[in-house]
């Protein structure tokens, strides 16, 4: 294949010397700006092995003159993050929870984290946006079942409801029907009585004779108006707000069986300050008391 | 390389020096897979040759003495004139001021830029090449101080021929310190357009700058050197774009720098004892080609790589002058006249044509629409964001709550007060949480953010969403921002 080199008569340029099938192949060099570049990018390549952490050994890898690691990086950079919280976070640790709602910096810095945190430990169960669903309140009404002060957000946040702290907020609603207390007839009076509360529509004979069985079974808690008590984490049956469905089968529903959400405790598994937050955050979602 | 050494200035006829000067960056001469033949333009003096000192002058002075004029904008705010404030984000140009979100004038002046280059390449050819462009400026800079050091075309390419004796290396030192100096000073001026110029001057000599400072004019001295000193022509004829678009902009009425061949041709020179009679104007003193930067020969036609410097004008002219034959052999004329006047026609300039007047057209309409947002824009902007999680709120009364993220961008540079309203709702309630809605309070140059719940009482929806207006009136000027949006219930 290799034959001799001979110049080109067109071109005036030497060939290789290969020669394929009579197609004979020009030594035209190479674009010096290529051969440049080339270069400059070898040279930039043994520069970078000296440098930076390139090669990778058996176990390890070559670290480089400057030990550059973006892991090592990351960690600094939270570190770094975290010691500019510190200044917010010592505050909130040391402030009442009136005054971090007072205080624009720390309400600021209390809403942010508040909301993150919330999104992480809070919004499987009362949604995103804090809307909740059936069973699961909605945070940003103002219907409060244990309170909606600072304090009694940051209680119910710290203890949970019927969980397994001592300090737990704990009520029992009697499962009228399934403990049979009351009769069906007695339940579905009960219920139209109920519903009548919140003006709601239902049969006024019915409900006629079920105010004395309320009066008798219910009031003790829910007050003989239908208020409700936050003492006994007792909901307001008068308004127009149901957590758990307010047509007529569900409230028979939640007589027959009674009602008892729960809530973990958080005390333990998130630290003060982050409650502190998630407290002021979820005040400020527009039905704090 | 060896013929431009061999070059010897000899009698080409009255009076004239013949130079043997090669156009070594046609597009025959040069290939891509040999070495840069180095260009050696020979000075020259004209008209344009002025023009040219004037407009370097001109350009310069404005580049490294704009960001030095002082605008006084009252307290707290910079008074440099023309300031890119990258940290507080604003754009300064005298009396106006640009937030980032104003992005769009920029977009505005680029489009006026791009549409004024067509109109111009349409009527005068390649003027901003020729002229203008920062390539053309500095090189021509960098040729000023090589002359200045080494001497003319003659004395370069002989300087270039000797071997390294003392005197050789110090002229090169001496050349090569002096462009460094002025790469250096232009990256230098570039960074006084990013903080303010005197107090920043001090700071890059205590080394107290920042280090992007440092970086930004390691690499335009970089780049200043590399463009003027070396790569010159190579930039114009292989790096820029704008060679092979311009082409588009230009037609056979564009004046340009024309060789009249119909006046020129047939070329030669003037002996002694040679009949001259069948020979046209052109000697071949081959003065047009020792001047070009570029490195052509001009009488080869309109050819990519040249950029219209008008040298070889001058230089021609020059030589018509001596020879006592009329001037105008090379100038700036059309190739419609070029055409017309070898057939004994009448040339005429046509700067009115369908694609002049296009591009004015589009030009005024830019600059219309520009002036008139300019003048109407407001200081305040208003933006509203519709809570979308959770879309309304019942609340134990039964009225209906929405939430709405309300921000009101005061650009003004005193506080001022806003009074927030809904419109098209009755018994709207509204509540807007850390203040009231009769005194919205925004601090001069900030955006300020607030929550506002909107309710309407039990009953007041006939479906389940409502448009209405929020009205944000500022209480300094009463005007009114007026901001649509809707509000949401539970579906029916």
């Amino acid at each position: 294949m290799a034959g001799m080199k001979e110049t080109d008569e067109v071109t005036g340029v030497d060939t290789t010397g290969h020669e394929w099938d009579g197609i004979k192949e020009l030594n035209n060099p190479l674009p010096r700006w290529w051969l440049w570049t080339f270069y400059v990018c070898c040279i930039w390549a043994f520069v970078y092995w000296i440098f930076m952490p390139t090669w990778p050994l058996i176990s390890d890898h070559t670290r480089g003159y400057l030990e550059y690691s973006s892991r090592a990086n990351l960690t600094e950079s939270v570190a770094a993050a975290q010691e500019r919280q510190s200044v917010f976070l010592d505050r909130i640790a040391a402030a009442e929870l009136e005054e971090i709602r007072d205080d624009a910096d720390l309400f600021a810095f209390a809403q942010a984290g508040g909301r993150s945190a919330f999104a992480v430990n809070c919004s499987q169960c009362h949604g995103q946006g804090a809307a909740g669903s059936v069973g699961y309140p909605n945070l940003n009404d103002d219907d409060w079942i244990w309170g909606g002060s600072l304090e009694a957000i940051q209680d119910t946040i710290l203890y949970g409801i019927r969980s397994d702290h001592d300090d737990t907020r704990v009520s029992d609603m009697p499962a009228f029907g399934r403990d049979e207390l009351l009769s069906r007839e007695e339940i579905r009076d009960t219920a139209a009585y109920v519903l009548s509360l919140s003006g709601s529509s239902s049969d006024a004979e019915a409900a006629a004779r079920g105010q004395e069985i309320y009066v008798d079974n219910c009031s003790a808690c829910h007050q003989e108006d239908g208020t409700g008590n936050q003492d006994l984490g007792a909901p307001n049956l008068a308004d127009s707000l149901w957590l758990y469905g307010g047509d007529e089968a569900s409230v028979i529903t939640s007589i027959n069986t009674g009602r008892g959400g729960a809530m973990p405790a958080w005390n333990a598994r998130l630290d003060p300050v982050t409650i502190k937050q998630l407290a002021v955050h979820v005040h400020s979602l527009g039905g704090g008391e | 390389m060896v013929d431009q050494v061999r070059e010897q200035a000899y009698d080409g006829g009255g009076g004239v020096e013949r130079s043997q000067a090669t156009a070594v960056n046609t597009a025959e001469q040069r290939s891509l897979y040999q070495k840069r033949e180095k260009i050696y333009p020979k000075s020259v003096s004209g008209t344009f040759r002025r023009l040219k000192w004037f407009i370097l002058g001109l350009t310069l002075s404005v580049y490294y003495l704009a960001p030095w004029i002082r605008w006084d904008r009252g307290p707290n705010l910079p008074d440099q004139a023309i300031l890119i404030d990258i940290p507080a984000r604003r754009f300064y140009f005298f009396f106006i001021e640009i937030w980032p979100q104003e992005v769009y004038y920029l977009t505005g002046l680029l489009i006026i830029a791009a549409i004024s280059l067509f109109l111009v390449t349409a009527l005068a050819g390649r003027v901003w090449c020729g002229y203008t462009c920062p390539q053309t400026v500095w090189t021509d800079l960098f040729f000023a101080v090589e002359r200045m050091i080494e001497g003319d075309r003659g004395a370069q390419m002989r300087l270039e021929a000797t071997s390294w004796t003392g005197s050789k290396i110090a002229k090169k030192l001496l050349k090569h310190s002096i462009w460094l100096v002025i790469a250096m000073a232009t990256g230098g001026a570039w960074v006084f357009y990013f903080a303010d110029a005197p107090t920043f001057l001090p700071q890059l000599f205590t080394l107290e700058a920042p280090f992007v400072a440092y970086a930004t004019i390691g690499v335009l001295t970089g780049t200043t050197y590399l463009f003027g000193g070396h790569a010159r022509e190579q930039v114009c004829t292989y790096m820029c774009p704008w060679p092979r678009i311009q082409a588009a902009m230009l037609d056979e009425d564009s004046l340009t720098v024309t060789y009249r061949d119909y006046r020129g041709e047939p070329r030669g020179p003037r002996r002694k004892n040679t009949p001259t009679e069948n020979l046209g104007d052109c000697i071949d003193c081959n003065q047009c080609v020792a001047v070009c930067p570029m490195g052509i020969d001009i009488r080869d036609g309109q050819q990519l790589e040249c950029i219209t410097c008008a040298l070889c004008i001058d230089a021609c002219d020059n030589v018509m002058d001596k020879v006592g034959l009329p001037r105008g052999l090379i100038a700036y004329d059309t190739l419609a006249n070029v055409d017309q006047s070898s057939h004994g026609g009448k040339a005429r300039i046509r700067l009115l044509r369908p694609r002049s007047i296009l591009y004015m057209a589009i030009l005024l309409l830019v600059g219309a629409v520009m002036l008139v947002s300019l003048v109407s824009r407001s200081a305040v902007d208003v933006n509203i964001l519709r809570d979308r999680n959770p879309l309304f709120v019942t609340l134990s009364d039964g009225s209906i709550r929405n939430g709405y993220t309300v921000k009101i961008l005061n650009k003004d540079h005193d506080a001022k007060d806003f009074r927030l309203t809904v419109e098209g709702m009755n018994d709207a309630g509204l509540q807007v949480v850390g203040s009231e809605p009769e005194a919205l309070t925004v601090k001069s140059d900030r955006l300020a953010s607030f929550r506002v719940f909107v309710t309407l009482p039990k009953g007041g929806m006939e479906d389940d969403s409502l448009p209405f207006t929020f009205v944000v009136t500022d209480l300094s000027t009463t005007g009114d921002t007026r901001h649509d949006s809707i509000f949401r219930g539970p579906a029916r």
